[in-house]
């Protein structure tokens, strides 16, 4: 840009535009070809795969590493949003993970898609001693790691003693064999395992089986993930053959699984990160399931629902939402803490207020009819164990009634209309809202409405981290909500005195503070009924329990709205299977049970003839910008010369 | 960090370019020497926000409301002695000041610590997800650079015409959309398709898998149209009007009706003489935005399902994942300070007025 330059007027012209133009090319060409390569393993890894399918001479063996080149291979592509924490079964916790998990390793275990009894897994039969303390299982002897060393009881043992001795190996099940004194294998198909006490989950272990041969060589079970060498050895349904964080989880059909082979010959779980484009990309065709997290919203149910070759499956969920009430939060020692209005300390109160809640209204209105109304707590479909109040328990939507309550408990209302207690204080509660909650937002609103009527002020208080506040028992109402599991000891377990926490200086495992003598009786009672009716009956009691306590009080059973494309799944396993849900099943039935639609290929992603339209399409754009561009320039020149 | 660059901008918008750039020539020796303090200078403060940034990036999170213990063990059945496993592997039950010792130690290393909730390096993680990211904003920052300055300039200089009020307002008005609705409507339009167009692009992501070689590029390419046109579309208005008004500052000069006396052509004038001049503000606007573009863009990652920085960063805060979210605040920041340093070295070669 020196000043003499000036006078070269149309030679130096074009060089110098050219410049510009060969700079901005070759960096361009620079970024894309430094940024666009493949990572250095993607080529070895995709290797390994092709040869381990060539080893096996399976079915899978005859496509090709992806979905795209192989016309005959049958994908079924799922949309998932969340991240994994971890590949190892030993860290993740997370609901994709563990999910994952499930179709690469066998549990001892397994539950009906039916009704979610206990059935066989790894495990073909099972007995215990008469004393409790000793467990024996049948393992099976037709269940074959992927690389073809047959799976023994020796690998459960391994895995189980493993946990119990490395603090790192804990981390995601540790509280599974928190109560083993002892695992052993005395033979390749029978496995003993030694109690401290009764415990009558140990049919519920739900605990990946992994083959020792190919962990013991882990060195730190804390920092491992499982991540680098693929395919992963397992023997569930699915082999995991490749992963890349946040773009997807590919898993190839294991055909000689034990239960038979599944349908699809590949599952990929493709990242969405948004919900809405999760969807479009349903609606399009490009994944053939989407769940939504935890749920397809109503409005984009709504607009699903009607379109050609889409189910939407709006099925009870597992999961329970309530009001969670503070008892007085305490400590195992004895010292209390936090700051609960004391007037909830009244049983009559809770009652007050439980009564002024219009559940149907919550799931008409809030749920917009994508929830069940709730009673008991734990959700209907898990039939062995849900209870409901009896007519006389039952504390029904009556706004009257519950006034009248509170007139009796001695809350009456002042001159303004507002309920005082006996320091003459006007009632006014903290309700604690997850921020995230949409739902907890728009049923916070008409709890202030409904309460309001009765003379008592709500300051709904949504958070970002409501854990700070929760764990410190500092909020007098929130809005709780568990999933629960087809056993239902860990909701359980969480509203006892041991989950406590220690001091008000530690963490508990507890919900809600709760501590009650007569629901801790029962708990441990139902934890040593080794007979699932009797353990049932004692479930239902503690239930019944805990509805009177009016700490816990069930508002809702939201659905878990999901939507798939009927023209690449022509079936598929709900669990319950009369109406279920699909995503996050105890079990491995959705995607194992999966058959493929007649219309041929559903590779997911872009097909090879999209690519080449929208390159195209890209070019034509980029060259008719150019032209333009150019002839606007040459305009300029000449106009002005 | 932004506030280092701006008084080069003041003084480079602020500067008329009467003077004309012979009158800021100077001899060459005294040139170097003031050139070479001016550089030991801008890298000495580098030096010092970088070490800045170390510290607060350090305490700075340390204040967001949440215990990372609490968070990863809600929900599930953990021992109290698993918690205190937990602490210990962290580095949780050490006193601050150790915390922090530790944390500046291994940081001075390299070793950026371990990520609570991906159990991996946080130096990993950020590798893993450092390329997607750049691929993603370095393609959008040089296309809405490049466009932003051409239309910018046409825009000063044939100022109130048709074609500056149609790219003033166009550019503004996308400026003010906000990206995930602009890049949900793409994904619409040009994704799943609506009537007449079809679905040409994919709706998320950046590859489909499966893909090696030359396909595996055409692929990632393919993926990667609507976020760029995403991205070019809301960011290219701020380079056009930077441009746009930088120009005009210069339109009246009497340097130009020199060279327009001297019988040069329009578009030389323009080029060689009004552009150059004009284009300090613009440097400054390029090395911010080129800095930005390491931190990625959180809406359009999450949009297009984009496995960039932006995701992880919003994944790291909401635990908090206190390593992870360190390590990215300051490799967020490191690329800032970098850029802005790197802008300050290159204005005297650009404008011989500034670093004396």
């Amino acid at each position: 840009m020196k000043t003499h330059d000036q006078h070269g007027r149309g030679r130096s012209r074009r060089p110098g535009r050219s410049r510009l133009l060969a700079a901005v090319g070759a960096t361009a060409l620079v970024l894309s070809a430094g940024l666009t390569t493949p990572p250095a393993s993607a080529a070895p890894r995709a290797a390994t795969v092709a040869d381990a399918r060539a080893a096996q001479g399976t079915a899978g063996a005859q496509d090709s590493a992806g979905s795209k080149g192989s016309k005959g291979s049958k994908v079924l592509t799922v949309a998932v949003a969340q991240s994994v924490d971890s590949l190892s079964p030993f860290l993740a916790v997370r609901l994709l993970s563990t999910s994952i998990h499930r179709l690469m390793y066998e549990y001892l275990t397994n539950y009906d898609p039916k009704d979610g009894h206990v059935i066989p897994g790894l495990a073909t039969s099972w007995q215990s001693s008469p004393d409790k303390l000793t467990w024996t299982y049948t393992i099976r002897n037709n269940s074959r790691w992927s690389d073809g060393q047959q799976a023994t009881a020796e690998d459960a043992a391994w895995t189980f003693r493993k946990m119990m001795t490395d603090q790192g190996a804990a981390t995601a099940n540790g509280s599974f064999v928190a109560n083993f004194s002892e695992v052993s294998a005395p033979s390749p198909t029978r496995l003993v395992i030694r109690l401290k006490k009764p415990q009558a989950t140990m049919t519920a272990l739900d605990v990946p089986i992994v083959p020792k041969h190919v962990w013991e060589k882990v060195g730190d079970f804390s920092k491992f993930n499982n991540d680098k060498s693929f395919p992963i050895v397992g023997n569930g349904p699915f082999v995991l053959t490749a992963y890349k964080p946040d773009s997807y989880v590919r898993l190839r059909a294991n055909t000689s699984f034990w239960r038979g082979a599944p349908k699809f010959d590949e599952l990929v779980f493709r990242y969405y990160k948004d919900q809405d484009a999760a969807v479009a990309a349903l609606r399009k065709g490009e994944v053939s399931f989407v769940a939504g997290s935890p749920s397809l919203t109503p409005a984009q149910a709504a607009s699903l629902k009607g379109q050609k070759n889409i189910h939407v499956n709006d099925a009870p969920g597992r999961r329970f939402y309530a009001l969670a009430t503070n008892p007085g939060a305490r400590a195992r020692n004895g010292k209390k803490f936090g700051d609960g209005d004391p007037s909830l300390l009244d049983q009559r109160v809770r009652h007050a207020l439980f009564m002024a809640v219009d559940r149907r209204t919550v799931v008409g209105k809030v749920f917009q009819g994508h929830a069940v109304e709730g009673q008991g707590y734990v959700p209907p479909r898990f039939a062995t164990y849900f209870w409901k109040p009896s007519a006389g328990q039952e504390l029904r939507y009556d706004p009257a009634g519950a006034a009248r309550l509170l007139d009796e408990a001695g809350y009456r209302r002042n001159a303004d209309g507002k309920r005082v207690g006996k320091d003459g204080k006007p009632l006014n509660y903290r309700l604690l809202c997850h921020a995230t909650d949409p739902n907890d937002k728009a049923v916070g609103k008409y709890l202030q409405e409904w309460w309001g009527k009765l003379g008592i002020g709500v300051t709904v208080d949504c958070l970002d981290n409501v854990t700070d506040p929760w764990l410190a028992g500092k909020y007098d109402l929130a809005f709780d909500g568990w999933s629960v599991n087809p056993d239902p000891d860990f909701v359980l377990s969480i509203h006892t005195c041991g989950a406590l926490p220690a001091t008000p200086k530690d963490t508990g495992a507890t919900d809600d503070f709760i501590c009650d003598r007569t629901y801790d009786q029962l708990y441990a009672r139902q934890l040593a009924e080794y007979d699932p009716a009797a353990r049932a009956k004692v479930v239902k009691q503690m239930e019944s329990r805990l509805y009177d306590l009016g700490y816990m009080n069930v508002m809702a059973y939201p659905n878990a709205v999901e939507a798939y494309r009927t023209d690449r799944i022509r079936s598929i396993t709900t669990m319950p299977s009369a109406a279920g849900n699909i995503y996050g099943q105890d079990g491995y039935w959705s995607w194992w049970s999966a058959v493929p639609a007649n219309s041929g290929d559903s590779s997911g992603g872009g097909t090879p003839s999209g690519v080449i339209i929208g390159i195209v399409a890209g070019v034509v754009v980029l060259v008719g910008l150019a032209g333009f561009l150019a002839l606007r320039r040459r305009a300029t020149a000449d106009d002005r010369e | 960090m932004t506030a280092e660059a701006t008084p080069a901008l003041v003084e480079g918008a602020a500067g008329p370019g009467s003077t004309g750039r012979a009158a800021g020539r100077a001899p060459r020796a005294g040139a170097s020497a003031s050139y070479l303090r001016y550089v030991a200078g801008r890298l000495g403060g580098a030096a010092v926000s970088l070490l800045a940034v170390l510290v607060t990036s350090f305490f700075l999170f340390r204040l967001i409301p949440g215990d990372p213990v609490k968070f990863m063990t809600g929900g599930r059945p953990v021992s109290a002695q698993q918690i205190a496993v937990y602490r210990k592997e962290f580095g949780l039950d050490l006193p601050l000041w150790h915390q922090f010792t530790d944390y500046c130690g291994k940081a001075l290393t390299g070793d950026l610590g371990t990520s609570y909730q991906f159990r991996a390096p946080v130096l990993d993680k950020i590798t893993e997800a450092l390329p997607n990211t750049l691929l993603l904003t370095v393609t959008a920052f040089v296309l809405y650079t490049a466009l932003g300055i051409f239309l910018g300039t046409r825009s000063a200089w044939r100022n109130g015409g048709a074609g500056d009020r149609l790219h003033t307002g166009l550019a503004l008005t996308l400026y003010s959309i906000p990206s995930f609705w602009l890049g949900l409507l793409l994904i619409i339009v040009l994704s799943v398709g609506v009537g007449p167009v079809p679905g040409l692009f994919p709706t998320g992501g950046m590859e489909s898998g499966g893909t090696e070689g030359f396909a595996y590029v055409l692929d990632v390419a393919h993926h990667l149209v609507l976020p760029v046109l995403t991205l070019v579309a809301v960011e290219y208005g701020q380079t056009l009007l930077v441009t746009r008004s930088a120009l005009l500052d210069e339109m009246g000069s009497d340097y130009l009706t020199t060279a327009r006396a001297k019988g040069l052509r329009d578009d030389l004038v323009r080029r060689r003489h009004a552009v150059p001049n004009a284009l300090l503000p613009t440097v400054t606007l390029i090395f911010v935005n080129l800095g930005r573009t390491v931190a990625g863009v959180i809406l359009v990652e999450t949009v297009f399902s984009w496995p960039g920085l932006g995701g992880l960063f919003y994944q790291a805060l909401s635990v908090p994942d206190l390593p992870l979210v360190q390590g990215l605040f300051f490799v967020f920041a490191a690329a800032v300070i970098l850029m802005n340093t790197l802008a300050d070295l290159l204005y005297p070669l650009l404008d011989p007025r500034v670093g004396r």
